[in-house]
């Protein structure tokens, strides 16, 4: 898999088009890793010049400022921003959307000023571009995806159609949850609940939300955010229906329909 | 004799209502004045494009159409009505009856307009009847969730009922007055509700729908001075104040959370090893992350408290709440402003100046810990509110406080913390292993 560097990029006196911000789970998570490598291959197969930071790139501080912990948010910003102002980033991808809405709304005001993209508006975006092309969706014909709206996309930047428009494109049929878009339910990762047991409660956030999930009888759950990932497939998990029930970021599909992935349906 | 007691009575009570008023409305100001400032003034189009669509448009309302449509009618009567209002204060004080009606009566055209003026004030009070007793139905027989959750008990299911009920005293009050004067005057002025209701009263003589017709004017200008009065210290304020409140309403995107510049500083002064830091000034009161107590929020979070109206929307959308959690959006907006009526009545007591008393908004009966953990901070509360309202935005500030000053995280976070610090990612993972996806 080909993947260069920022530092490689300027040794050779490049510019790349877009730096992919891969994130901490896009990075160290095993689940999370396969999406990077899916949108990877997206990148690669259309020959766009991305770079990546590498050991260079940081936590944004997301979940440390949710929690309340700005000290250590913004020693991670403030560092993130000298590396990546040191290389004159213009323009930012990236698969995780609390990574997106971090960079995009809360670094400008420390320094840090680039054009912010999500990978399902960027995907969209090179759809629109007629560059995406699918040829294998046969593999989705008559299957029922539904779309999990991440609060960092969705309420936080009111973005509800780019991935709806980009999973049309597979020719499944697409259903929407009790709640979705402004009303989409959270899947209890947010503000840094991700690395916590849930406080005191009768269930579980990401349960409740896979119960909705499992009531629209879709066989794939589309995500757009490794932490709605790892929530809905543990939901999943829980109610024993992984074999039935494939919870799929949005990059892994596509990358299916273009056939440079193949995913268990 | 009796019209100038009339009339000086009429005085007095508004004099009265004024004086107590202005004391109650007064409290609200100071007390919203003890937030920090914010300015807010950036942009007055956009704002006041909110103001005009989300307050008296009531666009946010329209998400959930039964409730909107209630509303709408009892927030149109209201409107209108004081349209009417301006007739009896006419009358009130020269101590005449129905001035605007005589001044007219022999002008066609204008005299029409006034028949159609409060025939329509009567029509839509018979929807503002049928919407409170729909509203009472729903909060005590049909018991909506939302308007049924542990936080309401007290105070303010007592507040809701007061303010219902009176709804109801005042239009009895309008439809008595109108529905006696058109007996009385043989149905001259043809007022389209109190036109039908008159033949109730056919049996009635003079004196008695005189008595009728002065009880309806005097108990509804009565009743409008008591809610006037009693509105600063109700959840009720809203009709006024979510005007205000979403033309300052914040306009960045909302997953925006402020970054705190005083941090910012300490930060960039650590990352340059040769910076001199400036020399400490030892009359600077010392500096206090986040907000412990309501002075430590922006005046913004306290007129969203007092804005607030209880309704509930935040929490029965608060993921949160529905899985069983302590966590509500709407306590949290009621403890500020139960917090704020406290601190303010001390600040009030000691001449403009607050004195320690102990007590905070984070625990004491207010805002919990566990409630402020279990936020998952995905914003279904702000976009829910009809007002434009931010539970977040105090959460976020209330949370600092807790981590920054009192180091008072669960573990689970603490050992995130550190490994953000350590190795640049909330798990223990090497920095210089950030590309190892590539080969797994």
């Amino acid at each position: 898999m080909q993947v260069k560097s920022y530092a490689e990029y300027a040794a050779s006196g490049e510019t790349p088009e877009v730096l992919f911000w891969v994130g901490c789970a896009g990075s160290f998570d095993q689940r999370a890793q396969k999406v990077t490598r899916s949108f990877v291959k997206i990148l690669n197969h259309l020959n766009i010049k991305f770079a990546v930071l590498g050991s260079e790139e940081s936590c944004t501080g997301d979940p440390a400022k949710r929690a309340g912990n700005e000290f250590v948010y913004q020693m991670l910003a403030l560092q993130n921003i000298e590396v990546m102002n040191g290389y004159g980033v213009r323009k930012i991808v990236t698969t995780c959307p609390h990574c997106f809405n971090i960079l995009k709304n809360e670094y400008p005001s420390l320094g840090g000023n680039y054009e912010v993209v999500h990978h399902t508006t960027y995907l969209q975006q090179l759809i629109d571009q007629g560059k995406i092309k699918l040829t294998d969706t046969n593999q989705f014909k008559g299957k029922r995806i539904t779309y999990h709206d991440s609060c960092y996309l969705g309420r936080a930047n009111e973005i509800y159609e780019a991935p709806r428009k980009v999973l049309e494109e597979l020719d499944a049929e697409l259903v929407e949850m009790k709640s979705c878009r402004t009303k989409g339910l959270c899947c209890g990762a947010g503000g840094a609940q991700m690395f916590k047991e849930d406080e005191p409660g009768k269930k579980r956030i990401n349960i409740a939300r896979t119960e909705e999930a499992l009531e629209t009888d879709a066989q794939i759950v589309a995500a757009a955010c490794p932490f709605c990932n790892t929530m809905m497939t543990d939901g999943v998990k829980s109610f024993e229906k992984q074999s039935t029930v494939k919870v799929y970021d949005i990059a892994e599909l596509i990358a299916a329909g273009q056939g440079l992935d193949t995913i268990q349906l | 004799m009796l019209v100038y007691f009339q009339i000086y009575l009429f005085i007095a009570f508004a004099a009265m209502a004024g004086f107590y008023a202005y004391r109650g409305y007064r409290r609200v100001y100071n007390n919203i004045m003890l937030g920090k400032s914010e300015d807010l003034n950036d942009n007055t189009t956009e704002r006041f494009k909110n103001m005009l669509l989300v307050a008296f448009g009531q666009k946010k309302m329209f998400k959930n159409i039964t409730p909107a449509i209630l509303h709408m009618f009892i927030y149109v009567g209201f409107i209108i009505t004081q349209i009417e209002l301006i007739e009896v204060f006419i009358d009130g004080v020269t101590g005449k009856h129905r001035v605007i009606y005589h001044a007219v009566e022999n002008i066609p055209f204008l005299k029409f307009i006034y028949v159609a003026t409060i025939s329509s004030i009567e029509l839509i009070s018979v929807l503002v009847f049928i919407a409170t007793v729909a509203f009472l139905s729903r909060r005590f027989l049909i018991k909506v969730p939302r308007l049924n959750k542990p936080e309401l008990k007290g105070f303010p299911v007592q507040d809701a009922a007061i303010i219902l009920i009176s709804e109801i005293y005042l239009l009895t009050c309008i439809f008595s007055m109108n529905t006696a004067d058109m007996a009385l005057h043989h149905g001259e002025y043809g007022f389209a509700v109190s036109g039908l209701l008159q033949h109730f009263l056919s049996n009635w003589d003079e004196s008695s729908l005189h008595l009728l017709e002065r009880a309806g004017w005097w108990g509804h200008y009565i009743g409008v001075l008591l809610l006037l009065v009693y509105l600063p210290y109700s959840k009720h304020l809203h009709i006024l104040l979510a005007f205000p409140n979403t033309f300052f309403a914040r306009l960045n995107p909302k997953g925006y959370i402020s970054n705190m510049p005083e941090i910012t500083k300490e930060i960039k002064l650590m990352m340059d090893p040769s910076a001199v830091p400036p020399p400490a000034d030892a009359n600077a009161a010392p500096v206090k992350f986040g907000a412990k107590d309501v002075m430590d929020l922006s005046w913004k979070n306290l007129l969203d408290a007092y804005t607030c109206t209880e309704c509930g929307r935040c929490t029965s959308a608060c993921p949160a709440n529905q899985t069983g959690k302590i966590l509500s959006p709407r306590k949290i907006m009621m403890d500020t402003r139960d917090r704020l009526e406290e601190v303010g009545s001390i600040v009030a007591a000691n001449n403009g100046v607050w004195k320690e008393d102990g007590k905070s908004l984070i625990e004491n009966g207010y805002i919990s810990i566990e409630e402020l953990r279990a936020c998952t901070t995905c914003n279904a509360c702000v976009e829910e509110c009809p007002v434009m309202i931010s539970p977040l935005d105090i959460i976020v500030q209330l949370r600092r406080n807790l981590v920054m000053e009192d180091s008072n995280a669960p573990a689970e976070w603490t050992g995130m913390f550190t490994n953000m610090e350590n190795n640049g990612a909330p798990w223990q993972f090497s920095q210089q292993d950030r590309l190892k996806w590539i080969d797994n």
